[in-house]
């Protein structure tokens, strides 16, 4: 017992999250026609741990042989597929989502050791959503016509599917839940940087006994991606990364009629009215940008505060992002993770570089980093002018850009003032006024009084050079399926 | 060396999550069974449990709601063995479940919608759960008969209190022990086996009741459930029994509506 | 996101001694008795005896007719006597009942005063009655220390929550307190949070540092030690003392200590290790 009191400190201890339980194989092959197999014409390639620059596992990279092989696997399998009942199609998918349910802590792990981002947010976001949309779209695969306002519809056929870094394994499930619903089969060509919890799903699809040749996923870079859309024999293909790939994507596939949806950039406006409650916004900031490094799609990358709150809000998100923790993906604690490779940090240092030079004032957050890996500490740009390269291109970090704005009228207007049309936030405690504003935004998804929620029910996708085609919802079965007259 | 002498079950009824035996203490013979022969007041408690776990189920998300089916779902195909009914029958049974797992969070999109009001005003119309339903089970098929409108119902996020077969109460009975094991909330579905023509008048005419799907295929029982519902505008739907899977889900979204209410919401929209 | 902090090893164990230092253990049952409350103030004084590492309560609290009780068996520990006054839990009283209330609470030896605001008055949209009541307490309590109960639970939303606890700390408040521990809810963390942050906004503007009490439904230590990372991320390391944080609380202290133990010997204890005072 003490007499007198004497201030106890108190920081958080590591609280990491062991990986000792999961066991990855040394290498892993293409998964093509219900197995692993080797590359005919591909690579090895070792998958790194963007925290530590250490070997996550080793994986094959497919070679155009092997990506033809994997079409034909797709092909043979489609009609098979396509004949079972909804019921059936539905019943693998059901057991595809319990599967990631019961695996699910590892493959968070494994998530944030082969991307960067911290494990809490692959625990609490990436993994249960993935689970949920296969749940969701197993139970359209017997209720397709409700989904289409009653019309009659079949599958397109082979679905080529290309995913990004950012959220591997939940892209994934974006893009094989519907298809397969909807009675495609697909070829799956994860990112470059993180292909392998999408090889774990490949373990998952054996396990479920999901027939041979339905789903084949083949890791590879640019390369690989191209070979695939160039494949003569598919009837779909659904990329989701940057604007300029999709571009290319886009142009290659003309005069096929192949059917296309592109899930692309952004630079989405976060607005903030001074009738908002600025304590959550502030959250709904910080949530908006440095949710995953920053590297989202949707990411509320401009920030555009009403002039007469502007000092306030910069004041207090400054403030709450002094207390981000960055570091260690695995320890429960951190905040912010690594960035996802040593070419996307260079990105960003460039463009935050570009910032500086504008005449834009940078803030970064001071902390320790780790000597290894790949890492970039929160940061906010202000008197940035609308011109700015970093309030025009994507930086894809966590990296805010923030304006200001007089009127309503005005906001819109900046908001609007751009390529891209993915999604915005709009902070305002008038119900009217969000709506109102809601609809003027060139938009394909827009958050009011919150940021970043994502439901397997609720259509996802972009305006303008964000891209076409939805994700979620009924309106992502559509993408895969065609109307019969 | 003696035959092991097996330890024979007693069938009580499933009320509020627990296995209660009827408060009347009576019983019918049925297989060489002595199946509950449930009271009034056993209807009394049973409404009252579907009503006190009614808010919270309603408030689940559909995606949970359609968890909890599946499991029910895995439930039911894992204990197979324990039903004495057509593997066929069963497999349906287990395969309605599956379906109407998949459709509680496809409903709302279905049937609800926002509104273009010529005014500038967001409206939208949502279907929600009307609350606790009564389910008159046929006698034939006693299994998937019952599955085919439980199952909307709960997908629907409603409560059920259901009657079960005079002639065939066992299976139902039997689908309370696999409830057991499978994540539905205690009170959220409820089943009695007894004399339906005692049983689904109190039901019809109790008060706190919603809505009554009635398969009974009784056409004077039901003329009189109709008219007791009348005493407080209880919503009724007769329907005949489900013999087979297709015939069960073909009209699934008309089972899904009849035990749903809309309601609609508006609000401005300007500066 | 603050929700999740993981708190492990080190920082559990500082951080249950942390929030062992800010308990006002407390008692406000119609059955207490001196006797009663004796062995409550010597558990605060010495909550586990078999590990003296463990730091003293910071307060115990009860009714005013038990107040000298506990006064007199606090004598020289350093844990201050803390009693409960203005007609509580409801207040529902009178002015000068509450004013009565509060001044024989102090001359029995009270050092501080867990008060709660008019429910009546604030739900009625009288905020100069509730903050004209928190002030003339203050004039009452003389050199005791005031601590404004809101009640939480009653107010019904968090802006109530917020206008609540700037009405208190306005009208004079010491600390401003989440609830009696009588009603349906109390500490939650989405009600500690908004009172945090009220508090924050106050002392920008003020330049005065009001504490909080978070009081009701923190019953384990995880809860505990969640309040505590958003003591932490909402105001600072200057503000985990139990000068400016305390909780109440009855039966988490053994929970603390069962979990402290379990730092110590990797062991899940058992609730008859400990005293139930």
């Amino acid at each position: 017992m003490t007499e007198t009191r004497t201030r106890i400190v108190w920081d958080y201890a590591p609280a990491p999250e062991s990986p000792d339980h999961v066991r990855l194989r040394d290498s892993y092959g293409l998964f093509i026609g219900g197995e692993f197999v080797d590359p005919l014409d591909g690579t090895r390639v070792a998958s790194i741990n963007p925290a530590t620059e250490e070997v996550v596992a080793e994986v094959a990279f497919a070679g155009a042989q092997d990506v033809s092989r994997a079409v034909q696997a797709a092909r043979s399998a489609q009609p098979g597929w396509a004949a079972l009942t909804g019921l059936e199609r539905g019943k693998y998918l059901f057991r595809i989502a319990r599967l990631i349910q019961e695996r699910a802590r590892e493959l968070a792990i494994v998530e944030s050791m082969d991307g960067g981002k911290p494990v809490r947010e692959s625990r609490d976001v990436d993994v249960p959503l993935a689970a949920a949309h296969f749940f969701h779209y197993a139970g359209w695969a017997d209720k397709l016509s409700y989904g289409v306002g009653g019309r009659s519809v079949e599958p397109l056929g082979v679905a080529a599917q290309i995913v990004p870094w950012n959220f591997p394994l939940l892209m994934a499930a974006w893009k094989l839940a519907p298809a397969l619903a909807c009675g495609n089969t697909a070829v799956l060509k994860p990112a470059e940087t993180t292909p392998v919890t999408a090889l774990l799903l490949a373990e998952i699809c054996q396990e479920a006994e999901l027939p041979e040749g339905v789903v084949s996923i083949i890791p590879g870079d640019g390369a690989t991606g191209a070979a695939l859309v160039r494949e003569p024999d598919i009837d779909k293909v659904a990329f989701t990364g940057s604007t300029s790939v999709g571009k290319n994507i886009q142009a290659a596939l003309a005069g096929r009629g192949v059917s296309l949806t592109l899930e692309l950039g952004g630079k989405s406006a976060n607005v903030v009215f001074e009738d908002a409650a600025l304590d959550q916004a502030v959250e709904g900031i910080v949530n908006g940008i440095f949710f995953n490094q920053g590297h989202v799609c949707c990411a509320g990358s401009r920030l555009l505060i009403q002039e007469s709150v502007a000092d306030a809000v910069v004041a207090k998100l400054w403030e709450r992002m002094g207390r981000l923790r960055v570091g260690d993906p695995l320890d429960k604690n951190t905040d912010v993770g690594a960035i996802n490779s040593r070419e996307q940090l260079e990105r960003i240092e460039e463009l935050v570089e570009s910032g500086e030079g504008e005449g834009a004032v940078r803030r970064t957050v001071a902390c320790e980093l780790p000597s290894r890996g790949f890492w970039f500490a929160p940061t906010i740009f202000t008197d940035v002018a609308p011109a700015h390269r970093i309030a025009v291109e994507e930086i894809f970090g966590p990296v805010v850009s923030v304006m200001t704005f007089r009127t309503q009228a005005e906001a819109i207007e900046k908001a609007n003032n751009s390529a891209y049309g993915l999604a915005a936030g709009i902070w305002t405690d008038k119900g009217s006024k969000a709506f109102e504003v809601a609809s003027a935004l060139q938009a394909g998804v827009v958050w009011q009084n919150t940021y970043n929620h994502f439901d397997p029910s609720a259509a996802f996708g972009g305006y303008k050079e964000s891209g076409f085609g939805r994700e979620g919802g009924p309106a992502g079965l559509r993408p895969y399926l065609r109307v019969v007259p | 060396m003696s035959e092991r002498l097996a330890v024979k079950k007693t069938y009580k009824l499933f009320v509020g999550g627990a296995f209660v035996r009827s408060e009347s203490g009576r019983y019918d013979r049925n297989q060489g069974f002595n199946v509950p022969r449930g009271s009034r007041k056993d209807v009394r408690d049973a409404v009252l449990a579907a009503r006190n776990s009614s808010n919270k189920w309603a408030a689940r998300t559909a995606y949970n709601r359609g968890q909890v089916l599946y499991r029910f779902a895995e439930a039911l195909e894992s204990r197979a063995a324990d039903f004495h009914v057509d593997r066929s029958e069963l497999d349906a049974s287990i395969d309605t479940l599956v379906h109407y797992a998949g459709w509680t969070d496809k409903l709302q999109p279905v049937l609800g919608g926002i509104n273009p009001v010529a005014a500038p005003f967001l409206s939208f119309s949502l279907p929600e759960p009307t609350g606790v339903v009564g389910i008159l089970a046929p006698d034939s098929p006693p299994l998937l008969g019952l599955v085919a409108e439980l199952a909307p119902v709960l997908a629907a996020g409603n409560t059920a209190v259901c009657i079960l077969s005079d002639d065939q109460p066992l299976p139902g009975l039997d689908l309370a022990e696999v409830m057991g094991i499978a994540d539905v909330p205690g009170g959220v579905v409820n089943l009695l086996s007894g004399r339906r023509a005692e049983l689904a008048p109190v039901l019809a005419g109790h008060h706190a009741l919603n809505a009554v799907v009635d398969a009974s295929a009784d056409d004077a029982l039901g003329a009189e459930i109709d008219r007791l519902a009348a005493e407080s505008v209880t919503r009724v739907r007769h329907a005949r029994p489900t013999t087979g899977y297709d015939e069960g889900v073909r009209d699934a979204l008309s089972r899904l509506e009849a035990v749903t209410e809309l309601k609609t919401a508006w609000h401005p929209v300007g500066a | 996101m603050l929700g999740k902090r993981s708190i492990k090893t080190t920082a559990k164990q500082q951080g249950i001694k942390l929030a062992v230092s800010m308990l006002d253990l407390t008692t406000l049952e119609g059955a207490d008795t001196p006797g009663k409350v004796r062995h409550l103030c010597a558990k605060a004084v010495c909550p586990a005896p078999t590990m003296p590492e463990i730091p003293s309560c910071a307060a115990v609290c009860v009714y005013p007719s038990l107040i000298g009780v506990v006064r007199e068996a606090l004598e020289g520990t350093g844990v201050h006597a803390a009693s409960v006054a203005t007609a509580f839990p409801s207040g529902q009283a009178s002015l000068e009942v509450k004013l009565r209330d509060t001044e024989e609470a102090v001359a029995a030896g009270a050092e501080e005063i867990d008060m709660v605001i008019s429910r009546e008055a604030f739900l009625a949209g009288d905020d100069t009655r509730v903050m004209e009541e928190i002030v003339r307490v203050k004039e009452a309590c003389g050199d005791a220390h005031l601590k404004v109960i809101i009640e939480t639970a009653e107010l019904g939303s968090y802006d109530h929550v917020r206008h609540a606890s700037m009405l208190s700390m306005e009208a004079g408040a010491d600390f401003v307190k989440t609830s009696t521990g009588k009603a349906a809810s109390g500490a939650t963390p989405g009600v500690t949070l908004v009172m945090l942050e009220a508090i924050r906004d106050y002392m920008d503007r003020s330049g005065r540092a009001v504490g909080m009490k978070a009081a009701g439904g923190v019953s384990t230590s995880k809860a505990a030690l969640h309040r505590l990372v958003l003591v932490k991320e909402t105001l600072g390391d200057e503000w985990l003392t139990p000068d400016r944080f305390r909780i109440g609380a009855s039966s988490l202290l053994n929970d603390l200590l069962m979990q402290y133990q379990k730092t110590q010997t990797g062991r899940y204890a058992r609730p008859e290790d400990f005293s139930k005072e």
